[in-house]
C-alpha cells in the first residue's frame, strides 16, 4: 500500500542485526527505496524508523536483500494512550502557562477598574500609560492566545468559523476600539472613551483555563477504556524447546505455550493443556466469582489467575484477543454519535456565523436607539455576544455522554456496538428472553428415562444418543453426554433427517426410530395417548419430555431439565419493575415452557416457536407499539436479534463479536440486561440534560449580552463574566457526562 | 448613522455569503491517497473530491494539540476514529454512492466534505 502523504511514518523491527555496523548498511538499504526520506536505526531497539511515503513491502524486500529479517511495528494501545496521555499533558501546562500570564495582567486591571481609577481616557499621561497596556495586552494576546487568532483566520480562510473565531473577533474588538481610544480619542464621543485590556487579557486567560480544566475532565471520561488497556500484560512467559522464556506478548505466536503462575495476569487467549486454577474475569465479564478452570477450559487475556500454575495453548493473540476485541468495540462505540446528537450538529454548523451576525444586529440596535454613549454600548454589547456564546457546549454534549456510558457499561460487562444501540435500549418497552440458555443454564441434563414395554434404559438411551451424535441442539447434546456418562457405545445410523423444530429420524439395525417432541409424534401417528398424563407431569415440573418411538410404536419418554439460574428470577424482577414487558420465547412444549415461566415470574410467553419463526414473534410485538429488545443466544436467534430493535446477545466470556447483536453481555446473567438498560437510560438522560444546558445557556446567554434586559433593567453583561460563563460551559458538559462515571446500574 | 447602518448590514451579507453562500472553484477530483492535515482548526484541504465508485484513503495527520481535533468523524457514513498527535491515521472509504459525505470533529468546529462525483459520462 503506497501513500502520498510525505511524513508517513513507518517503524520496521529488524532480526538478525548483531553488530552496530549494520546500522549503516540498513539506513543505507533503505534510503534507496523510492519515497524514503529519511531512515534513522535504533540499535538498542532494533527498530528503524523510516518516513516519507515508501511502500512498505519494498523496505522490507530492501532489508531481506542485504540479509536481514525485518517486520512492521504497529503501535499497541497501551504505546497509543502513553503517547496520547503525555500530549495532552503537555497542552496542559502549556495552557495553564499561557492562563497564568493572561491572568497576571488581566486581574489587577479588572481590580484597578473596580475598586481604584476609571478606565478612561482624557488626559496625555493617561493616553501614554493606556498605551503601555495597550501593548502589554497585544503581548497577552501573542503570547496566550495566538492560537485563537491563528484558528480563526486559518478557518476563515476556509470559509468556516469555529470557537476561535468568536473568541478572536471579542477579543480583538475590545483591543482595537480601546487603542482607537488611546491614539484618536477624539474619534470617538466624550463619555465612550472607555478602553477594555482587561476584558482581551482576562478572557483569554479564563478560556485558556478553561479548555485546560476540560481537558483534564476528558482524561477522566476515557477511564473505563484505560482500565482495559492496562489489562494487558506487557511480558508473556513462553515455553519453547523446553526452555521458559520472558517475551512481549507482540511475540507470542499461535500454538506457543504459555506458563501462568499465581496473580498474574493472563497474556493472550488459550486453551488450558496442563494444571487447573480459578481465574477472576470479573475485569472482562462483570461476573465477580473466580470460574474454576481445568485442562481443555478456554482462558481469555486480561483476567487475572488466582490460585494455580497452568499451561496454556495460545489460540489467539494480538487484535485478535476478546480483549484486543472488547477495546476495539468499545473505542468505536464512544466515539459512534447516536441520533439525539444530530440535531446539535446540525445547530452548531450555522451557529458561529449567525452568532457573528447577532453581534452586528446588537451592536447597530444600540447605536441607533441606546441612551449615550451608545457606541461603547455597542461595542460591549458585540464584544460580549461573541464571547458568551459557546459552540462547543453543544458539540459535546453527545459525545462526552455516550463516552463515559458505552465505558461504565463495557465495566459492567455489557458491550454496546454504537451509541444509536445506546439510545434504543434506553426506549425498550417489551423484552423478549428466549428460554434456553437465556433464562436456564442452557446445559440440559437427562433426568429421567420411562420406558414402555421391555425395554431397558441403557438400550433406549443409545438408540436416542446415536440418532443425535450428529446434532448441535442443546437437548441432544444432553441425551449423547448422558450415554457417554454411562459408557454406552453408540451405533450407526441410516437414513439420518433432522426435521426442524420437532426432532430426528433415522434407522438402526434396521428398525426406524423416530425421536422428538409431542408434535413429530402427532404428524407420524404414534400414539402416545396412555403416556399424556407422564408427560404433562414431566412437563409441570419445567422439565421438557422427548419421545423416542421404535417402528412406530411409542417406546419411551426421557426427560431432560435445563436448570434456571440462579439469578434470572431476581433479574427478570428487575426488568418488570422498570416497567419492561417481558415476554419468554421458547421452542419447548406449552406445558414446559409455562412452567418454567411461573418460575421465573413471566405470566407471557410464547412456545413451540420453530427457529424460524422467532423473527415473527419480534414483528408481532411490533406491532403493538413496542419498542422491542430481544434476548438470545446470538447464533439461532440472528434474524430475531436482528429483526428487535434492540437484539442483546448473551455471551460466554470470550465470543464478544457477536455480529447480529446490538449488544453483547459477556456474562450468562440476565443481570447485564437489567444493567445494560439502567446504563443506557442513564446516558440518555444525561445526554438530554447536557443539551438542554447548552441550548439554554446560548438561548438565554446570547441575547442577554446583547442587551435585552437593559431596558427593562438596566442590566448589561460584562464581556469578562461572559468569557467565564463560556469557559465553564463546556467544562460544565464535560464534568455533567462524568458524574455517569458515579452511576451503579445495580441499584435500578 | 445611516451610513453605519448600511455598513453593518452590508458586513451581515458578507457574511452570509462568504460562510454559506460561496461555492469554491476548486474542483479537482483526486484519486488514490489524499493527505489532510489537521491544524490550528481546520482540515487541509477541507474539500475532497473523488469519483463514485472508486477506493479512496483519506490520510489524516494531526499536529493540533486541542483534543477537539482527536477524532475525526464521518455522520452518514457512520465512521469515528480517534487521530493520533503527529501520526497518519487512514480511513479508506470504497465504492461510495455520488453525493457529499461531509466530515468534523466532535464539535463541530473542524468541518471538511468529502464530494464523491457522478462518472462523467453519466
Amino acid at each position: 500500500m503506497s501513500s502520498n502523504n510525505p511524513n508517513k511514518e513507518i517503524t520496521l523491527l529488524i532480526e538478525g542485526a548483531g553488530c552496530a555496523s549494520c546500522v549503516g548498511k540498513i539506513e543505507g538499504a533503505l534510503s534507496e527505496v523510492s519515497g524514503v526520506k529519511t531512515a534513522s536505526m535504533n540499535f538498542a531497539q532494533r527498530t528503524v524508523l523510516v518516513t516519507g511515503n515508501a511502500n512498505e513491502d519494498e523496505l522490507l524486500g530492501a532489508i531481506g536483500s542485504i540479509g536481514y529479517q525485518a517486520s512492521l511495528v504497529k503501535q499497541n494501545d497501551t504505546e497509543l494512550l502513553d503517547e496520547k496521555e503525555k500530549s495532552e499533558a503537555a497542552y496542559y501546562k502549556r495552557l495553564m502557562k499561557e492562563m497564568t500570564i493572561a491572568l497576571a495582567l488581566g486581574i489587577p486591571l479588572m481590580l484597578y477598574g473596580l475598586f481604584i481609577g476609571e478606565m478612561t481616557v482624557s488626559t496625555n499621561p493617561e493616553r501614554i500609560s493606556w498605551l503601555v497596556v495597550g501593548l502589554l495586552t497585544l503581548g497577552i494576546m501573542y503570547f496566550s492566545g495566538r492560537h485563537f487568532y491563528i484558528g480563526a483566520w486559518k478557518s476563515f480562510l476556509n470559509h468556516s468559523a469555529n470557537m476561535d473565531t468568536l473568541i478572536a473577533l471579542g477579543t480583538g474588538t475590545a483591543w482595537i476600539y480601546s487603542m482607537v481610544v488611546v491614539f484618536a480619542p477624539d474619534a470617538v464621543p466624550l463619555m465612550a472613551r472607555h478602553v477594555y485590556f482587561e476584558a482581551t487579557a482576562m478572557i483569554i486567560g479564563l478560556i485558556d483555563l478553561g479548555l485546560a480544566l476540560e481537558i483534564k475532565a476528558r482524561g477522566r471520561t476515557s477511564e473505563a477504556i484505560k482500565r482495559l488497556i492496562g489489562l494487558q500484560p506487557k511480558n508473556a512467559r513462553v515455553l519453547r524447546d523446553g526452555e521458559e522464556l520472558d517475551i512481549p506478548i507482540e511475540d507470542v505466536v499461535l500454538e506457543d505455550l504459555l506458563r501462568i503462575r499465581p496473580g498474574e495476569k493472563i497474556p493472550v487467549d488459550g486453551v488450558v493443556v496442563e494444571g487447573n486454577t480459578s481465574v477472576d474475569e470479573s475485569m472482562l465479564t462483570g461476573e465477580p466469582m473466580p470460574v474454576k478452570k481445568i485442562s481443555g477450559d478456554e482462558v481469555v487475556a486480561g483476567s487475572i489467575n488466582k490460585s494455580g500454575s497452568v499451561i496454556f495453548k495460545a489460540t489467539r493473540v494480538g487484535k485478535d484477543t476478546a480483549l484486543a476485541q472488547i477495546i476495539e468495540m468499545v473505542k468505536r462505540a464512544q466515539n459512534s454519535k447516536p441520533s439525539i446528537g444530530r440535531l446539535a450538529d446540525v445547530i452548531s454548523g450555522y451557529f458561529v456565523p449567525v452568532v457573528m451576525i447577532i453581534a452586528i444586529l446588537s451592536a447597530l440596535a444600540w447605536l441607533n436607539f441606546g441612551p449615550a454613549p451608545a457606541l461603547a454600548f455597542a461595542i460591549v454589547s458585540a464584544t460580549t455576544v461573541l464571547i458568551i456564546a459557546c459552540p462547543c457546549a453543544l458539540g459535546l454534549a453527545t459525545p462526552m455522554s455516550v463516552m463515559v456510558g458505552v465505558g461504565k457499561a463495557a465495566e459492567a460487562g455489557v458491550l454496546i456496538r454504537n451509541g444509536e444501540a445506546l439510545q434504543t435500549a434506553s426506549k425498550i418497552s417489551a423484552m423478549i428472553l428466549d428460554k434456553t440458555g437465556t433464562i436456564t443454564e442452557g446445559s440440559p441434563k437427562v433426568t429421567e428415562i420411562q420406558v414402555t414395554g421391555d425395554y431397558k434404559e441403557e438400550e433406549i438411551l443409545s438408540l436416542a444418543a446415536s440418532l443425535e451424535s450428529g446434532s448441535e441442539h442443546p437437548l441432544a447434546l444432553a441425551i449423547v453426554e448422558s450415554a457417554q456418562e454411562r459408557g454406552i457405545v453408540l451405533s450407526k445410523v441410516a437414513n439420518f433427517e433432522a426435521i426442524a423444530g420437532h426432532g430426528v429420524e433415522g434407522s438402526i439395525d434396521s428398525n426406524s426410530i423416530l425421536f422428538g417432541n409431542e408434535k413429530l409424534m402427532d404428524e407420524r401417528s404414534v400414539s402416545i395417548e396412555h403416556y399424556i398424563a407422564s408427560a404433562q407431569r414431566v412437563a409441570s415440573e419445567a422439565k421438557t419430555p422427548m419421545y423416542l418411538a421404535i417402528n412406530g410404536e411409542l417406546a419411551a419418554i426421557i426427560s431432560v431439565s435445563d436448570p434456571i439460574k440462579n439469578d434470572s428470577v431476581e433479574a427478570i424482577k428487575r426488568l418488570q419493575a422498570n416497567g419492561i414487558r417481558v415476554v419468554m420465547l421458547t421452542g419447548d412444549n406449552r406445558a414446559t415452557a409455562q412452567a418454567v415461566a411461573e418460575k421465573v415470574g413471566i405470566s407471557e410467553f410464547f412456545a413451540e416457536v420453530l427457529p424460524e419463526d422467532k423473527s415473527i414473534k419480534v414483528e408481532e410485538l411490533q406491532a403493538q407499539g413496542e419498542i422491542v429488545g430481544m434476548t438470545g443466544d446470538g447464533i439461532n436467534d440472528a434474524p430475531a436479534l436482528a429483526q428487535a430493535n434492540v437484539g442483546f446477545a448473551i455471551g460466554t466470556g470470550t465470543d464478544v463479536a457477536i455480529e447480529s447483536a446490538d449488544i453483547t453481555l459477556m456474562r450468562g446473567s440476565l443481570h447485564g440486561l437489567a444493567d445494560a438498560i439502567a446504563i443506557s437510560k442513564a446516558t440518555l438522560r444525561n445526554i438530554k440534560q447536557n443539551l438542554f444546558g447548552a441550548f439554554i445557556y446560548n438561548v438565554a446567554g446570547v441575547p442577554f449580552a446583547a442587551g435585552v434586559l437593559y431596558p427593562f433593567f438596566g442590566l448589561l453583561l460584562s464581556p469578562v463574566i461572559a468569557g467565564a460563563a463560556m469557559a465553564f460551559s463546556s467544562l460544565t458538559v464535560v464534568s455533567n457526562a462524568n458524574r455517569l462515571r458515579l452511576f451503579k446500574a445495580s441499584d435500578h | 448613522m445611516l451610513v453605519i447602518n448600511i455598513l453593518g448590514f452590508a458586513l451581515i451579507s458578507l457574511i452570509v455569503w462568504w460562510f454559506w453562500l460561496y461555492k469554491p472553484r476548486n474542483r479537482m477530483v483526486v484519486k488514490g491517497t489524499v493527505p489532510i492535515t489537521v491544524n490550528n482548526g481546520v482540515y487541509t484541504p477541507a474539500q475532497v473530491r473523488v469519483m463514485a465508485g472508486e477506493k479512496v484513503t483519506l490520510s489524516f495527520l494531526r499536529k493540533d494539540n486541542s483534543p477537539c481535533s482527536s477524532i475525526v468523524q464521518f455522520n452518514n457514513l457512520e465512521i469515528s476514529e480517534e487521530l493520533p498527535l503527529n501520526k497518519t491515521k487512514d480511513i479508506s472509504l470504497e465504492s461510495l454512492e455520488p453525493g457529499t459525505y461531509p466530515f468534523s470533529c466532535q464539535m463541530q468546529m473542524y468541518r471538511g466534505e468529502l464530494i464523491v462525483e457522478g462518472k462523467a459520462d453519466e
